[in-house]
């Protein structure tokens, strides 16, 4: 545009700092332009299919409606809330039982994930292969795998007779899923081996990112395989990191499945999360309202820990 | 390139679902037009069921062709979801004319208006067991064509080895014999002898066990006043009950490995097995007239076995109610309720019916479970808080099952269902 | 153990080369250990696939569940297809989930994208709903859901007109257009193009790029990881959804495959036939991930430097 007018242009005058100026603007306003029509088709549908429905249940949260009822629901105030904290013991076990399992879980996968990435990440023949059957239980349905995985915590199920063989007898294996104490150890067990392939895929791709050339100038460092893994590697990895602990905590915090299948909350609450016991009282108890008061402090306490987990992971420019 | 095909992918798909979805609305578009039959939306739980299904074609074949008024047309659906199925219908105002239910549930629904009282002649209902015909506040809201009974099977050869006498409706076991005989048969060998079916979830544990408790002289809820479970589920007949259930399980009598079904008895790795009427022609085939079918134990009150199985209602927002009418009336035929008999091995739901049937008349083999259902079938409680009991009940009874406190157990099972009754006004008691 | 094995061109010397077959052997001696860890159930369906329930059920006492011995026969693949209409309900699978993934991707990058990297009006609203409804347990909302697209007007075609109704039942669309969208996903992908450097836009918008330009040409291609992550998270889900179909989709034709899935839990689960049909409908899901696996890892490797 300012070089349209060619040869007739006699001086050229200093434009610059006003040319800098109007297209800072020009730049502005397609910045906002451009932000908002890249945002619109996501934020209209989730407008639609996430927060009109959320809205309706967050409304019932103060209301002691049912999910089949004749009466209309009655306004409770925070009746719901005041029931979950005070009245009712398992909510709060449901809280504590999520917990347990996100702080077992989150490191553990993570680091399980990073491992088994590491390995399969080598230039070796039928890496691929590897690749694949550690993604196997990923893709499997959960339902077969955690009624799979049910036999095998029996009494006299593989795992106890694998343990009685290994130690020659002297260890004993457990009632694994009836014993308040290990049934929440066993279903992380399966959890972990259930979805740690999926985050081996993250690390991996994130492994990839690493230019090979930091390696070879590693080595002619002199740098051992630890130390390349120290100093290469693990920087490298940072962002794919955040990735993975977030996607790992979300999902755990969200445990359902292999609790429905295997345990139903039991033995004696040990095993009873948050999501489950919402379902269990919003759904199958029929009480529409109360469930979606646990949902909603499901929310909140999802909130938080997303926003203390974006605080602790921001770019420190 | 990769966004092109990017943008292939998806206009192929989208291409490919309009297409598809077009050819399901044509197919669908054709009945509902026009001014000939009026169609009557009807839905079952049987989708995966064959033999079942069947029988329903060949009922709506020919109550289509037996008059040109209406035309039946049916959608059927899984079990495990059916329920999340209605609901939902009815929270979008999209309920079928005809729909089938779990007996337990009908309170619920009829509660909540989902359907209508039934009104067919009392010549059909009359003629019903009673528990194939499901009521709220005395009306009639739903019948069935069948009734499940679960029953003890045992091999006679075993308990004769065992020297352990063979019970009959008269005279059942007391449950001190049947703790003897579970004593004698785990020193025989047998590891856990009784298969209780304690693997299962969900709705099994209320049908299996409550009528243990009610055995016991205890219930799921005073069926007096419907309003309060105190002194039913917790008083102490419940706590014996619930005691002796807790050391079957300690003592090893009994165990919740092992798999749904009745493999472990067939294999003769359990000498006994608490288990339906739908087990009895794989064990039959299995072990043949070695096979006993016993009364379960007297607790003290005398043997009880739940009632109540799957039922026919109609929606109240049905806008062709008396065709629906007319096709149930047509459908509670005895040569159809002996079909369904037969093809699902269920008790026939009339005197009828039980003739007709294969299994069920006098002299077939399982015909004990015609008797022990009359003598001794007791259904649910008909009110509409079921699902909140059957819930909290199967919570307690595994909790007590893995070994907490029966009483606090049961009183804080007891509160949970009062406050739940309370909070709902007493569901219309 | 964990050990990085990279390419080299030079000559490697004696020792190294030494060195390395032996952790070369201890590498193939761990991941085989894993594999075998993470085989069995894949090896126990399979397996299962092939015998008659009595047997499955007595074989899972024991090693044998994992063998295949016995009366082995291909009766349960063939109950199957008299059981379930597979093929139409696979048909229906991979259409849902197609459109659900690809435009997902699509829709979502390109939210995250403007969260992380643009300043407009309105991102820290979007931003903050993201971010509090990142898990919804759908039972929760499932409900409100129903009654909600139950009421959305839509397109209908009779004879060839198109003209509106209102009600969503009953549709592909129904399973498909409520899951584009993702919290989840759109806050995966702001994360990562956070850690996108900024300069790589600056540098390009001097150059005169737009802003989707820059979307497409730069971040996109850096964002691999991102991409597979989201990929798969959306596709699972996708994949094994039952609940809402059965909710919204009464006709069977409409119905995708786990929904199948209930149709073998009877009274008795018809075991044989589960497993039959889990391998059936697990096949598709890992001919997706080999393929999709070597796309994504080796492009995003040469696709080079980050940062």
């Amino acid at each position: 545009m300012a070089s349209s007018t060619t040869s007739v242009a006699p001086a050229r005058p200093p434009a610059t700092p006003d040319l800098a100026r109007r297209r800072s603007s020009a730049g502005a306003r397609g910045e906002r332009r451009s932000g908002l029509a890249m945002a619109a088709p996501a934020a209209i549908l989730l407008g639609l299919f996430l927060i009109v429905p959320v809205l309706l249940a967050f409304g019932l949260s103060f209301t002691n409606a049912r999910l089949i009822s004749p009466n209309p629901p009655r306004f409770v105030g925070l009746d719901n809330f005041i029931r979950a904290f005070t009245q009712d013991p398992v909510f709060l076990r449901s809280v504590l039982n999520t917990f347990l399992f996100a702080i077992v879980v989150v490191p553990v996968q993570a680091g399980l994930g990073l491992l088994l990435a590491v390995l399969v990440n080598q230039k070796l023949r039928g890496v691929t292969f590897f690749r694949i059957v550690y993604f196997i239980p990923v893709v499997t349905s959960i339902v077969v795998v955690s009624i799979l995985w049910k036999f095998m915590y029996q009494p006299t199920g593989l795992i106890n007779s694998f343990i009685d063989t290994m130690t020659f007898g002297v260890l004993q294996g457990a009632d694994w899923l009836n014993n308040p104490r290990t049934a929440l150890p066993a279903i992380i067990v399966l959890s972990i081996w259930q979805a740690v392939g999926f985050h081996m895929l993250i690390w991996l791709s994130g492994l990839q990112t690493i230019p090979g050339e930091l390696y070879e100038a590693a080595r002619m460092d002199g740098a051992d395989a630890w130390a390349q893994f120290k100093n290469v590697t693990w920087p490298g990895l940072r962002s794919t990191m955040i990735f993975v602990l977030v996607t790992i905590t979300i999902s755990a915090l969200g445990l359902f499945v292999q609790i429905d299948v295997m345990t139903q909350g039991g033995p004696q609450n040990s095993t009873t999360t948050i999501v489950y016991h919402a379902v269990r009282k919003g759904y199958r108890e029929q009480e529409t309202g109360y469930g979606a008061a646990i949902s909603l402090i499901f929310f909140v306490l999802v909130l938080v820990i997303a926003l203390v987990q974006r605080f602790v992971t921001r770019e420190k420019d | 390139m990769k966004r092109r095909s990017l943008v292939t992918i998806v206009s192929v798909s989208a291409a490919s679902a309009l297409a598809l979805s077009a050819c399901g609305q044509a197919g669908q578009g054709d009945g509902g037009s026009g001014d000939g039959p009026q169609e009557l939306t009807m839905w079952t739980h049987s989708a995966g069921n064959p033999a079942e299904l069947e029988v329903y074609t060949k009922i709506i074949d020919d109550f289509n062709a037996s008059q040109d008024q209406y035309t039946v047309v049916t959608e059927s659906f899984p079990q495990g979801a059916y329920n999340d199925a209605i609901v939902a219908a009815a929270a979008a105002g999209d309920l079928p004319c005809l729909l089938d239910m779990d007996g337990p549930i009908v309170p619920n629904w009829a509660w909540a208006e989902y359907i209508q009282p039934l009104e067919l002649p009392t010549s059909i209902t009359d003629n019903l067991l009673p528990t194939a015909v499901g009521t709220y506040q005395d009306e009639i809201y739903a019948a069935g064509y069948w009734d499940a009974a679960l029953s003890i099977f045992a091999r006679k050869s075993v308990l004769d080895a065992n020297a352990i006498r063979i019970p009959t409706i008269d005279e059942p076991w007391t449950i001190e014999e049947f703790d003897a005989a579970l004593a004698t048969l785990k020193a025989a060998g047998y590891e856990t002898p009784l298969d209780i079916g304690a693997e299962d979830k969900g709705e099994w544990w209320s049908y299996a066990y409550s009528p243990m408790l009610q055995s016991a002289g205890g219930d799921l809820i005073d069926r007096e006043t419907m309003l309060t479970a105190d002194g039913a589920l917790n008083g102490p007949e419940a706590v014996e009950f619930f005691t002796w259930f807790q050391d079957s399980f300690a003592n090893g009598y009994t165990s919740n490995s092992g798999t749904i079904g009745n493999q472990e008895f067939n294999d003769d790795v359990v000498a006994l097995s608490y288990t339906g009427v739908w087990n009895a022609m794989g064990s039959l085939e299995a072990i043949g007239d070695d096979l006993l079918i016993l009364p379960p134990p007297d607790f003290g009150d005398g043997p009880k076995i739940g009632g109540g199985s799957w039922q026919w209602g109609i929606s109240s927002s049905c806008d062709a109610v008396d065709g629906a009418r007319e096709y149930l009336e047509f459908s509670f035929q005895d040569k159809y309720i002996a079909e369904f008999s037969d093809k699902q091995v269920v008790i026939p739901a009339t005197a009828a019916a039980e003739e007709l049937s294969a299994n069920f008349g006098e002299g077939d083999p399982l015909r004990p479970f015609v008797e022990l259902s009359q003598a001794y079938a007791l259904a649910r409680p008909a009110t509409p808080a079921y699902p909140v009991i059957s819930s909290t009940f199967e919570k307690a009874a595994k909790d007590i099952m893995s070994g907490s406190d029966v009483q606090s157990t049961l009183d804080g099972a007891v509160q949970e269902i009062d406050t739940n009754i309370t909070s709902n006004d007493g569901y219309g008691f | 153990m964990a050990t990085i094995t990279a390419p080299s061109s030079r000559q490697l010397d004696r020792t190294e080369r030494q060195q390395r077959r032996r952790r070369n052997v201890w590498s193939y001696l761990a991941m085989a250990l894993f594999a075998v860890i993470f085989l069995f159930p894949m090896v126990f369906m399979f397996i299962s696939s092939l015998k008659p329930d009595a047997q499955i059920l007595s074989d899972v006492r024991s090693l044998n569940a994992f063998l295949p011995v016995g009366d082995l026969s291909l009766d349960n693949y063939r109950d199957v297809f008299d059981r379930v209409p597979v093929a139409r309900f696979m048909i229906n699978s991979v259409l849902i989930t197609t459109l659900i993934v690809v435009l997902g991707l699509v829709v979502n990058s390109m939210c995250g994208f403007a969260l992380s990297r643009l300043e407009w009006k309105g991102r820290g609203a979007v931003l903050a709903v993201v971010i509090a409804t990142l898990i919804v347990p759908f039972e929760t909302i499932a409900i409100p859901m129903v009654y909600w697209v139950s009421k959305l007007p839509t397109l209908v075609f009779e004879g060839g007109v198109p003209k509106y109704d209102f009600g969503w039942l009953n549709t592909y669309q129904v399973q498909i257009i409520p899951f584009i969208a993702n919290a989840f996903s759109i806050f995966l992908f702001t994360q990562y193009f956070s850690t996108i450097p900024k300069s790589l836009d600056e540098a390009a918008r001097i150059d005169g790029a737009g802003w989707f330009t820059i979307y497409r040409k730069i971040v996109v291609p850096l964002a691999g990881p991102a991409f597979a992550t989201v990929a798969i998270l959306t596709f699972l889900p996708a994949w094994n959804s039952y609940l809402w179909p059965l909710m919204v989709v009464q006709e069977e034709n409409l119905r995708p495959v786990m929904v199948g899935m209930q149709y073998f839990f009877q009274l008795n689960p018809a075991w044989g036939e589960v497993m039959a049909y889990t391998t059936l409908i697990t096949l598709p899901v890992l001919i997706v991930f080999l393929s999709f696996q070597r796309a994504f890892v080796s492009s995003v490797a040469a696709s080079g430097v980050k940062g």
